[in-house]
């Protein structure tokens, strides 16, 4: 193996092992930082030994041993012990006789529970949004710091304060290294769902062309999210989300043209979705939907996904289900966002006059005065309906609205293409 | 990017009708399945019965000729494939290497063509492709 071979090597065994080998050292130490920066000393060692030595049989089991060992060393070397270090200490001590094989079983963590501890420290809501987005990253991805900064456009120096100021927060805390039980599950994992969905729509949100890191968060986010799947396979919410991603991931191909424009939903070339992707979204959804109960947020939003991957051309969609699966959301999640959306399923399963119904309620909605889609829906039902001059006026304020210089002008095309007046228009009228 | 492992076990071309792994075989393979999906990498997994019980089909001169297995010229056969979604090479032959596989066994790592790694003609070319590939895999999914 040449230098750089046995690089690489080291640089996958440490993206396989880190989490797990970060979960097992914060149970003994019960300190998620002390867990990172004994994983981290581990990881130096293996790339000063391994390009002599080989990689061990059991790498995992080896940086796992080193870690401990170091942590032993560190400790000793302290002087003023607090009690608690003192208890951890002699716990370390006792376990520092183990056998090769039971180190590889405190590894192995066969129901995952240490690595699950991990996911919901991390997310844990005493820690803002971004801490722990970026301690998500950098804990169960093994994201660099260098890394995660330019997956959310942030300078690295940001990133690594946030890093280390949401460990602080966490020790400050006391909180505990476990899986939350009872009620507090519930909500906890909720917290945990939010921060894998923001994870992917953070690189979902990029379009082609840049940086490379944010579809490499969609991938990491999915990754994450199979991996929970098969840490809690019991619960619904989670294949939910696993199913949303997958059908959205589905599509990558086909969100972009040539030149790296977006493609809206209905104008996709449908040959371009993943089959691979849209077969394992449906089967999560099949999971959360056979796991019983009424479907959450997250597996209603994949349902809705679902209805497009199933349709082999956009006129084959089955738009009367999608405006009921938006009606179970508005009664879960009540939003004016899900409300329009639901009027756009109305107009298309039922014609726009259904549509322009429920939108006309949303007009005077205060958290819609500035948000460019509902006039650009408005304007769009009132087209089809012939009311040509209040189409105009709605498709320029939508432009006047957005932030985005390819839809304004966009936008702008439409209200042109109105001026013309009623009697020039009447071809765009519906027929039936 | 994704990968397909190919395992390809030595004997395997000359196995007989039927032949089908070890149980205990299959359970250590079984908990390597496992590591795969638990660790979010695995995206799918098939074995392949044997040689002996499928057929070659070759083009002499242009024409199809069907030869029914077992082949006496072929050296390698497959015997299943993982398919893993994984961040480089590196990674894939890690996943490779902690297979429990046995002295006579192979598994060869070959990345999966992409329809954005084509260059423009072939794409132009192979424009039906994700068509296809989508429309086989509803019908495997329905």
């Amino acid at each position: 193996m040449t230098a750089t071979d046995i690089h690489q090597a080291i640089d996958a065994v440490w993206r396989i092992e880190q989490a797990r080998l970060i979960a097992g050292l914060a149970r003994m130490l019960r300190d998620v930082g002390l867990a990172e920066e004994f994983a981290q000393d581990a990881l130096v060692a293996a790339l000063e030994r391994w390009p002599q030595s080989g990689i061990p049989d059991n790498p995992g089991a080896w940086l796992m041993a080193t870690a401990k060992h170091r942590a032993i060393d560190r400790l000793r070397r302290n002087q003023r012990l607090e009690r608690n270090q003192e208890e951890i200490g002699r716990d370390l001590e006792a376990r520092q006789g183990m056998a090769a094989t039971e180190l590889e079983s405190a590894l192995d963590d066969p129901v995952g529970d240490d690595l699950l501890r991990l996911i919901f420290t991390a997310c844990h809501p005493v820690l803002s949004t971004e801490a722990r987005l970026a301690l998500t990253l950098r804990l169960l991805g093994g994201l660099t710091t260098e890394e995660i900064a330019r997956a959310f456009l942030v300078p690295e120096p940001t990133v690594a304060q946030r890093i280390v100021r949401a460990k602080r927060t966490l020790a400050e805390a006391r909180v505990p290294f476990e899986i939350p039980r009872g009620e507090a599950l519930a909500a906890r994992l909720s917290s945990v769902l939010e921060v894998i969905y923001l994870i992917f729509n953070e690189g979902y949100a990029a379009t082609a062309g840049e940086d490379w890191m944010r579809p490499a968060l969609c991938e990491e986010a999915l990754r994450l999210g199979r991996i929970l799947a098969e840490l809690a396979p019991l619960e619904p919410k989670i294949h939910g989300l696993v199913a949303l991603m997958e059908i959205q991931a589905s599509r990558f191909g086909a969100r972009t043209g040539p030149s790296g424009e977006p493609i809206l939903l209905l104008d996709q070339d449908r040959a371009r979705w993943d089959h691979l992707l849209i077969h394992r979204g449906l089967a999560a959804l099949e999971r959360a939907e056979r796991l019983g109960g009424a479907l959450g947020p997250y597996a209603l939003q994949a349902a809705i996904a679902a209805c497009h991957a199933r349709a082999l051309t956009a006129a084959e969609t089955d738009w009367a289900r999608i405006a009921a699966l938006y009606e179970g959301l508005a009664q879960l999640t009540p939003s004016p966002v899900v409300e329009l959306n639901r009027a756009v399923a109305l107009s298309m399963a039922f014609g726009p006059a259904a549509g322009l119904e429920l939108v006309d309620k949303l007009t005077s909605e205060p958290s819609l005065k500035l948000y460019h889609l509902l006039p650009s829906v408005r304007g769009d039902l009132l087209k089809k309906l012939g009311r040509i001059d209040e189409a105009r006026a709605e498709f320029e304020r939508a432009a006047s609205l957005t932030r985005n210089a390819r839809e304004r002008k966009l936008l702008l095309e439409r209200a042109a293409a109105c001026a013309g007046g009623p009697l020039q228009d009447r071809s765009a009228e519906p027929t039936g | 990017m994704r990968f397909m492992m190919l395992m390809i076990p030595k004997g395997y071309e000359t196995a007989t009708p039927g032949t089908m792994p070890s149980a205990e075989g299959v359970a250590a393979m079984m908990k390597y399945n496992e590591s795969l999906q638990k660790a979010g990498v695995l995206l799918a997994l098939d074995g392949l019965h044997p040689p002996s019980m499928g057929a070659r089909v070759t083009f002499p001169g242009g024409k199809p000729k069907v030869t029914d297995g077992p082949f006496a010229e072929a050296k390698e056969v497959l015997g299943g494939y993982w398919m893993i979604q994984v961040k480089s090479r590196a990674e894939a032959i890690e996943w490779a290497s902690r297979c429990p596989a046995s002295e006579n066994e192979i598994i060869e790592i070959r990345q999966v063509q992409e329809f954005s790694d084509f260059p423009a003609d072939v794409q132009k070319a192979a424009a039906r492709l994700p068509e296809m590939q989508m429309k086989s895999g509803q019908r495997a999914g329905s």
